[in-house]
């Protein structure tokens, strides 16, 4: 049995309202809100950095573990906003987490889905025997270009999986991907921020997608919506994933504990994986959650997770360490405009 | 010399992700020649109305281009005038066939333009204004918003009113499969839509959109045509490209010169004219067309509008963009004169389905270039 071991979250506790943005380029708020489903998102602190979210995520995780840092044979950071071009946050998280030097280590990078690439590649590894547990990480601090629309939504924090085969608080019993060359969103080596191609994020990218995983998890399970208690998609805004739930026959109330998007925006990486720790803080056990993640380029990994009796302790650890994603949604403090702009280093 | 449109055909409008200019252009063109009854070796010329393929794909010799795709050998031309590039194309292809040199000849209106940035589109549809326009930062939607402005203060015509015409082209698209919008919306649905350019709203403004629409045109009876509408006028106007230079504001001069011309050369009167394709690519240039045209008297057409004269299976007079428009049915631009033909043809022979409009016998079709530096009309008779 290949499942989930241990989670662990983080997101800064910076938040910009929508409408502090919307209001600085002479938007009307309310429309923007509307149109994009969200009130906040989260902004990194000044010292914040992807790689200093993911060690605060998998940390967290690691704390509320059994297993010890040592245990993890193979490190996987996926992120869109890596602090370096070359050099790996992979190594940077080991060596603080203490994991040693007999792992294997590497950055992910597939836009929003880089973290779930992880989990997966993680689950084959250990389901080969080849590693005993795996740390796959999603950790972004997501960047807009001032006046882009994405700056409304781009957004920060971390979530860290801890993957094995002992002791599963969520069981992963089946996994697909849905990959094609779909350029929707991208930044080139030295540019600053990333481009997209505006409405051709949804209907041929996102959805295309997400649904097409969808539908291939659906058949290879033989199963339907109404099979499962939860459903997490990726996030980019409040819209997509509540219509690609819709598209897909589940209800309202089976997608929405998954959707941190309204609090915090679309923290690229970190979005599926922390819609699922939202999950995972209140399932009970025997309960089947499908989640779909996207990332631009294009791609979604579709995944079916099963929870077990394991997962009351993680979740009573998480709530005695007041670290349940629910915790870190609502710590929080707002940010003006301006300290945005300097928290994001664009003053 | 009578001229006739014996085959038209359009695709259908929209954000076309999966499709190619080729593949349009092939679906438009191949449509049109099955509905006249002609093989492609039949074609003497094309004339191919495109305004942004060099500026947004770096594709410029487009009539090679497309000669190519479609397997043709005979002369092949681009013809640009900006919005107006597809009625500018149809009007040169009408010359052509009377100067004797063609006797049958294709007319396609082409246009790619969701596979580029927004920002990237409205500079490239700059293009189609002044120096002084483009350096001082105006757009489109800018300019026509200046003449919205002018023509509420001059004759007390509202937002309400100029929403009306976003209503009344949404309905008709409705009824059109190849329309980009399917969606009936309200006057408060466009009052409440963003703002882009004071007093005009996203719902005031026509979309981006691909799409491409052909007609075969000819001088000679096509035995195996299943229709045939007669090209009763073709006329041409022209004025300043900016607006700083035009002597009035409160209409297009250049419009109102190209239908005074088109009414003669056709032998009619706007009273004459049952169904008309104009150039709402703002809802205010609706309400000038309804003027200039001479529909209504000047400062009377937004209330008329309003009042549901001009919408289909309201009885009136006139019904005015029963495609919807280039708001509704969207603007390609390099298409969208030609796709006015083609709706005319349907409308002329009565099969354009939902959206007929009843004892159709004469259309006029309305094509505009920039905020009105180019106007060309077709009077279109059964």
């Amino acid at each position: 049995m290949i499942g989930i071991v241990s989670y662990g979250t983080y997101i800064p506790r910076n938040r910009i309202r929508i409408a502090d943005i919307a209001m600085a380029w002479q938007k009307d708020a309310e429309e923007v809100s509307r149109s994009l489903g969200l009130t906040d998102k989260s902004v990194p602190g000044f010292d914040e950095d992807a790689a200093t979210i993911a060690i605060e995520a998998a940390s967290s995780c690691l704390a509320v573990s059994k297993q010890k840092p040592s245990d993890i044979d193979v490190l996987f950071v996926g992120s869109e906003s890596h602090p370096y071009a070359v050099n790996p946050t992979s190594t940077i998280v080991g060596e603080l987490l203490g994991v040693g030097t007999a792992y294997l280590a590497a950055d992910m990078e597939f836009a929003c889905k880089a973290g779930t690439a992880a989990i997966q590649a993680i689950a084959g590894l250990v389901a080969a025997g080849h590693a005993r547990y795996g740390l796959a990480v999603g950790s972004d601090t997501a960047q807009g270009k001032p006046h882009d629309f994405l700056e409304y939504t781009a957004a920060a924090g971390g979530a860290a999986f801890l993957l094995g085969s002992e002791g599963v608080a969520a069981r992963l019993t089946a996994d697909t991907s849905y990959s094609s060359d779909t350029p929707d969103f991208w930044r080139r080596d030295g540019m600053r921020y990333p481009s997209h191609a505006g409405r051709f994020t949804g209907e041929p990218a996102y959805y295309q997608h997400v649904l097409g995983a969808a539908n291939r998890l659906f058949e290879m399970t033989k199963t339907t919506a109404a099979d499962y208690d939860y459903c997490v998609f990726h996030m980019p805004n409040g819209k997509f994933p509540r219509e690609a739930a819709k598209r897909l026959g589940f209800s309202p109330a089976q997608l929405a504990p998954s959707l941190v998007v309204d609090y915090i925006g679309n923290a690229y990486s970190a979005t599926a994986m922390l819609g699922l720790s939202a999950i995972l803080d209140q399932a009970i056990p025997g309960q089947k959650i499908f989640m779909v993640s996207y990332g631009s380029g294009a791609g979604s990994d579709a995944f079916v997770w099963e929870t077990t009796v394991e997962l009351a302790q993680l979740q009573t650890a998480r709530k005695n360490a007041k670290v349940l994603v629910s915790d870190q949604m609502h710590q929080k403090r707002y940010v003006d405009y301006i300290k945005f702009l300097k928290m994001t280093h664009k003053l | 010399m009578k001229i006739y449109v014996t085959g038209a055909a359009t695709t259908a409008f929209g954000e076309l992700w999966n499709a190619s200019p080729r593949g349009l252009a092939r679906q438009a063109v191949f449509g049109a020649l099955a509905d006249a009854g002609v093989e492609i070796s039949g074609i003497q010329a094309l004339f191919v109305g495109n305004m942004l393929s060099g500026m947004l794909g770096g594709q410029e010799h487009l009539g090679a281009f497309f000669a190519e795709e479609l397997g043709l050998t005979a002369p092949a031309f681009k013809v640009e005038g900006a919005c107006a590039s597809g009625g500018l194309a149809l009007h040169n292809a009408v010359n052509s066939v009377m100067s004797g040199q063609y006797d049958t000849v294709v007319v396609l209106g082409i246009e790619k333009m969701t596979d580029h940035k927004p920002e990237d589109v409205a500079t490239a549809l700059m293009g189609a204004g002044s120096e002084e326009e483009r350096s001082g930062g105006a757009t489109f939607p800018g300019l026509y918003a200046m003449l919205a402005r002018i023509h509420m203060r001059e004759f007390g015509t509202t937002e309400e009113d100029l929403a009306a015409v976003a209503v009344k082209n949404h309905y008709h698209a409705s009824l059109n499969p190849n329309a980009q919008f399917h969606n009936t919306i309200s006057v408060e649905q466009v009052m409440r839509s963003s703002r882009i350019a004071d007093p005009l709203k996203l719902l005031d403004c026509s979309p981006i959109s691909d799409g491409a629409a052909a007609v075969v045109i000819t001088s000679k009876k096509q035995k195996k045509a299943t229709r045939r509408v007669e090209i009763a006028a073709s006329a041409v106007a022209t004025d300043s490209l900016g607006l700083a230079q035009r002597k009035i504001l409160t209409g297009l001069s250049a419009t109102q010169q190209a239908a005074a011309r088109a009414y003669a050369l056709a032998g009619v009167t706007a009273n004459d004219i049952n169904v008309a394709e104009v150039h709402d690519c703002f809802t205010i240039a609706e309400v000038l067309a309804m003027e200039d045209l001479g529909f209504f008297p000047k400062g009377k057409a937004a209330s008329a509008i309003a009042a549901g004269e001009t919408m289909l299976g309201k009885g009136g007079r006139i019904v005015v963009n029963p495609s919807g428009g280039l708001k509704g049915c969207g603007h390609p631009v390099g298409a969208t004169g030609v796709k006015q033909i083609v709706e005319l043809v349907d409308q002329l022979c009565g099969v354009a389905g939902k959206r007929q409009v009843e004892g159709a016998a004469v259309g006029l079709a309305h094509n505009v270039g920039g905020s009105g530096a180019t106007s060309v009309i077709h009077i279109l008779k059964k």
